[in-house]
């Protein structure tokens, strides 16, 4: 009841009882209002959230089905080991032909020599793609995936044609004579190819490709080094980034 | 509440969401790998992507591989411009 308005005679009263009760019902429909928009705060805030959701799941949707996730950490590890070896290969062979690769500068230009070094590198290069497909197979086997998709295609395109490219750029650069660059062009070549095919794989693929590069360019600058680097690149680097991706994503 | 105008009711279902997305990002996508990449049934799929033929937001195309079947969808450009539309609506309506 307003103050004031419930002074003098009946009429006053009557009116007084009528106005409080117009009040009570205002209160009733501010007390409506507030429950409503209340209510509707909920909502909004209730499908925000939903919004959100969907927008994350479109997100997810869209990335897990233009990218080959199952790639195995383990085949980096393994194609690391096969690439030391065959680096700690090149130096024994070297060796025995009686050169020290450290100390030595004269240029190997040997028919022989240079034949065994190849067939070497084609083995391990073998190797470890090789062992690379097996496992990253079997991987997705185990998931329940198919491991011919589009997606793995374009994935094979987007790394090998780079790959290629650069592979017979650097038998230019052999039949050239230009040995010293070799190890970085690989490197770089292969780094690239690797920031190229990182579009359709996890993003670690990306990390390592620029590393890969970074090297590369390094190697150019301190000529001499080249089976250092390579070691570094091809072994050292697929271990450590191998392994990260085996425990991420086991 | 004109802003929810803009969103499109045909999309509202989770699955309905990711068949759109998953044709967005790829060219052409069979049934079994449309299956396992949003992890559903056979009849809940099949019902949602018939939904979406009907309204022409999407292709279906039947051919032969030896003696199976194989159905593909592809995504039309009027599904495009709708669920594109759809998800700048739900943008907006996050941000505004």
């Amino acid at each position: 009841m307003l103050p004031g308005t419930a002074t003098g005679d009946k009429e006053d009263k009557f009116t007084a009882g009528i106005k409080s009760k117009t009040i009570r019902k205002g209160g009733f429909f501010i007390w409506c209002f507030q429950f409503y928009s209340f209510t509707l705060y909920l909502k909004v805030l209730f499908m925000s959230q939903k919004i959100e959701d969907d927008l994350q799941h479109i997100r997810k949707m869209m990335e897990q089905s233009s990218r080959f996730l199952s790639l195995s950490g383990l085949s980096g590890v393994i194609a690391g080991l096969i690439a030391l070896s065959g680096a700690f290969g090149a130096w024994y062979t070297l060796k025995q032909y009686g050169i020290d690769y450290f100390t030595d500068t004269r240029i190997v230009a040997g028919s022989g020599l240079v034949k065994q070094l190849f067939c070497l590198a084609a083995v391990v290069l073998a190797g470890a793609i090789g062992f690379g497909a097996l496992l990253t197979i079997r991987k997705t086997r185990k998931k329940g995936l198919k491991v011919w998709t589009p997606t793995t295609k374009k994935l094979l395109l987007a790394l090998f044609v780079p790959l290629i490219f650069g592979g017979l750029f650097c038998l230019g650069a052999l039949y050239h004579g230009h040995f010293e660059i070799i190890a970085p062009l690989t490197l770089l070549c292969y780094g690239m190819a690797l920031i190229n095919a990182s579009r359709y794989t996890v993003s670690d693929v990306g990390s390592l490709g620029y590393s890969e590069a970074l090297l590369g360019v390094i190697a150019m600058f301190l000529p001499g080094y080249g089976l250092v680097f390579w070691a570094l690149g091809f072994g050292v680097l697929h271990i450590i980034y191998g392994l990260l991706m085996h425990k991420k994503y086991q | 509440m004109s802003l929810l105008e803009h969103l499109n009711k045909d999309f509202e279902s989770r699955v309905r969401l990711g068949i759109m997305s998953v044709l967005t990002v790829n060219d052409r996508v069979d049934f079994l790998e449309m299956k396992e990449h949003l992890q559903i049934t056979d009849g809940n799929l099949a019902s949602h992507i018939s939904a979406l033929e009907q309204k022409k937001y999407i292709e279906v195309k039947k051919e032969f591989v030896g003696k199976k079947t194989r159905t593909s969808y592809k995504i039309t450009k009027n599904g495009k411009e709708a669920f594109e539309k759809h998800i700048n609506a739900l943008e907006t309506l996050l941000r505004g």
